[in-house]
């Protein structure tokens, strides 16, 4: 029912080419992530889909039937933007119900259907008051109870967490996710925040410049990155990328070890080198091991672990979970 | 003790604030004492304590009709703002939804036009206004306002445009609006205060405009600047009777302006802070 597929879809500004050509084919009910760093055009891609941007070339369908001319309004897509975008003078009641009233809706239907959206959200305390007397979650919430109240065929979001503050982002985090298990719909959701796509998508699209690295779920992208680009951007902290005689011996141009994937000791091990910085988180700690060899690695280790700054380590990687790549940057 | 230091500058300048106040306020207020003066008295010097006499107002009303010069400048203050915002809208909204490279160009151009000496161009404009038979009618000085306040209200129109997040527009398409909807559901409710700043503005600006009004008219379509510049001339002058006229001209607008203070600050603040 609410099938997204982009089949050769370009899109340039003037001379210059932000997305040169992308396939991509998002099921029904699947929760998709666009992620990459700024400027990759995640974001440009979403609003093709949504038809906030014309498309320089090919086609955009949504549940089968080509939707590449069709105005925003005819596409029965719902968007929740970064800057909520809330109308202003208008009451939380007015904003859920206003897509509806925009479908012609009668009144009756439209209270009851904004009663019950407010419920689902806990916003029904509020239904009367104007956006800006209400915090950024709560802002954020009647955002998305306007996407939700006309269940649409696939929700947008475009970075809709990053204005607020760490905390709340967990808490939203949770609550778009269950949200999406409990509505069912089709959603594709921008972010820059590679945790946030990690947590919450079925199918992770990373882009860079424009194009499609790897497309895949949260765990084959950590687990078998397809390319260099990958490799680095999925997982925190990075993963170590190594080139050089130690990679060689590998078979490969880089090597990549996870700082997860190593064991440390302080007296015994393959990697010997000097800890610079050691960030304690409690439940983990993050050393910044300058080797010998080939310069500063991070390590994840125990937070029982008695490591400070200044002492002597020895990491040892696990000989399974080595990435291996060649001088192009592709997993061999 | 920093607390202290805190209110006593507070008292320091809130009696700053009103001395100044005062200062720029006094003239006008002169002006009211004067007013209720008698001739005599008016003519003897500084005085702040009239006998409070209302013949003037009645001399100025008898001798001269008030009536017709303030529906004058009523009517011409009031039409040339709406044909300013008619024309103003349209390309503001232009210029701040769909700008192009050469807007900010287009803008201090226009802005540039009101740089020049109004002077310089009296005499063609003048030569126009007979050709065309403008001369002292109303809706020659209604056009001739306009014009000369249309960059003025393009560009508090477009600032108070800009400050509205194209984001809000995007949602309300995706949420099923259509262009209309879009207008009067989301566009014009969101614009109304700063239309209404904008035309209040303009509607001051143009009631004491006194250059070209004095001198494109004579009679007819003379609004209340021309009615006061008329009670300095041949007999010699009269303060309490000008004075009189004077309070008589700006108590609509002064009064206006009083109630709207807030609109108007608000107007001419706009997109300075945040």
């Amino acid at each position: 029912m609410g099938s997204i597929t982009l089949q050769n879809v370009s899109k340039t500004f003037g001379e210059v080419s932000v997305i040169p050509s992308i396939d991509l084919e998002i099921n029904d009910g699947e929760f998709a992530v666009f992620v990459g760093p700024s400027g990759c055009g995640k974001s440009t891609l979403l609003r093709l889909i949504a038809g906030l941007e014309d498309t320089s070339g090919g086609r955009i369908l949504i549940d089968g039937k080509d939707a590449t001319d069709l105005a925003p309004s005819q596409r029965g897509l719902a968007m929740v933007f970064q800057s909520y975008a809330l109308y202003p003078h208008m009451s939380v009641r007015s904003n859920i119900g206003f897509p509806l009233k925009m479908a012609k809706m009668n009144k009756a239907e439209i209270d009851r259907k904004v009663e019950e959206a407010a419920k689902i959200l806990n916003l029904t305390d509020y239904l009367d008051r104007k956006p800006r007397n209400l915090s950024g979650g709560q802002r954020q919430r009647v955002a998305i109870g306007r996407a939700i109240v006309r269940s649409p065929e696939c929700f947008l979001f475009d970075e809709p967490l990053s204005n607020l503050d760490a905390a709340l982002r967990v808490n939203m985090r949770l609550e778009i996710s269950e949200l999406h298990q409990k509505l069912n719909a089709t959603s594709i959701y921008v972010t820059h925040d590679q945790v946030e796509a990690m947590t919450m998508a079925d199918k992770i699209v990373v882009l860079n410049k424009g194009r499609i690295e790897q497309v895949g779920s949260p765990l084959d992208l950590y687990r078998s990155p397809r390319n260099l680009f990958v490799a680095g951007f999925i997982g925190s902290p990075k993963m170590n990328l190594i080139s050089g005689p130690k990679a060689l011996e590998q078979g490969a141009h880089t090597m990549g070890v996870r700082p997860e994937h190593m064991t440390l000791s302080t007296t015994e091990g393959a990697w010997k080198g000097k800890v610079t910085v050691a960030e304690h988180l409690g439940s983990d700690t993050f050393l910044h091991i300058a080797t010998e060899e080939f310069g500063t690695i991070t390590a994840r280790c125990s937070g029982e672990m008695p490591v400070r700054h200044g002492d002597i380590v020895y990491a040892t990687p696990d000989e399974n979970r080595i990435h291996r790549f060649d001088e192009r940057g592709l997993a061999l | 003790m920093a607390r202290a230091i805190t209110t006593r500058k507070k008292i320091a300048f809130t009696a700053l604030a009103w001395t100044l106040a005062m200062v720029i306020f006094f003239p006008i207020l002169y002006t009211i004492i004067t007013s209720l003066k008698t001739e005599t008295e008016a003519i003897q010097g500084f005085n702040l304590i009239p006998s409070f006499t209302l013949e003037n107002y009645v001399t100025v009303q008898t001798q001269r009709d008030y009536f017709k010069p303030f529906m004058n400048s009523v009517v011409i203050s009031v039409g040339s703002t709406i044909l300013a915002l008619i024309v103003a809208i349209p390309a503001a909204w232009a210029m701040a939804f769909s700008p192009t490279k050469r807007t900010k160009d287009i803008l201090m151009w226009m802005l540039s036009t009101k740089m020049m000496p109004a002077v310089a161009v009296l005499v063609p404009i003048y030569l126009m206004f007979r050709d065309f038979g403008l001369l002292d009618t109303r809706v020659g000085l209604t056009i001739m306002l306009m014009l000369i306040n249309l960059p003025i209200v393009v560009w508090m129109l477009y600032t108070y445009f800009r400050e509205i997040p194209g984001e809000i527009l995007e949602a309300a398409r995706m949420d099923g609006a259509s262009l209309v909807s879009e207008i009067v559901y989301v566009l014009t409710p969101m614009a109304v205060p700063g239309i209404a700043s904008t035309m209040l503005l303009n509607v001051i600006l143009a009631w004491n405009e006194a250059f070209w009004t004095i001198r494109l008219t004579t009679t007819n379509a003379a609004p209340l600047t021309a009615f006061i510049a008329s009670f300095s001339s041949p007999q010699g002058l009269f303060w309490a009777k000008l004075s009189a006229a004077s309070t008589l001209a700006i108590a609509p607008i002064v009064i206006l302006g009083w109630f709207s203070q807030k609109q108007l600050v608000r107007g001419l603040t706009f997109g300075a802070v945040k």
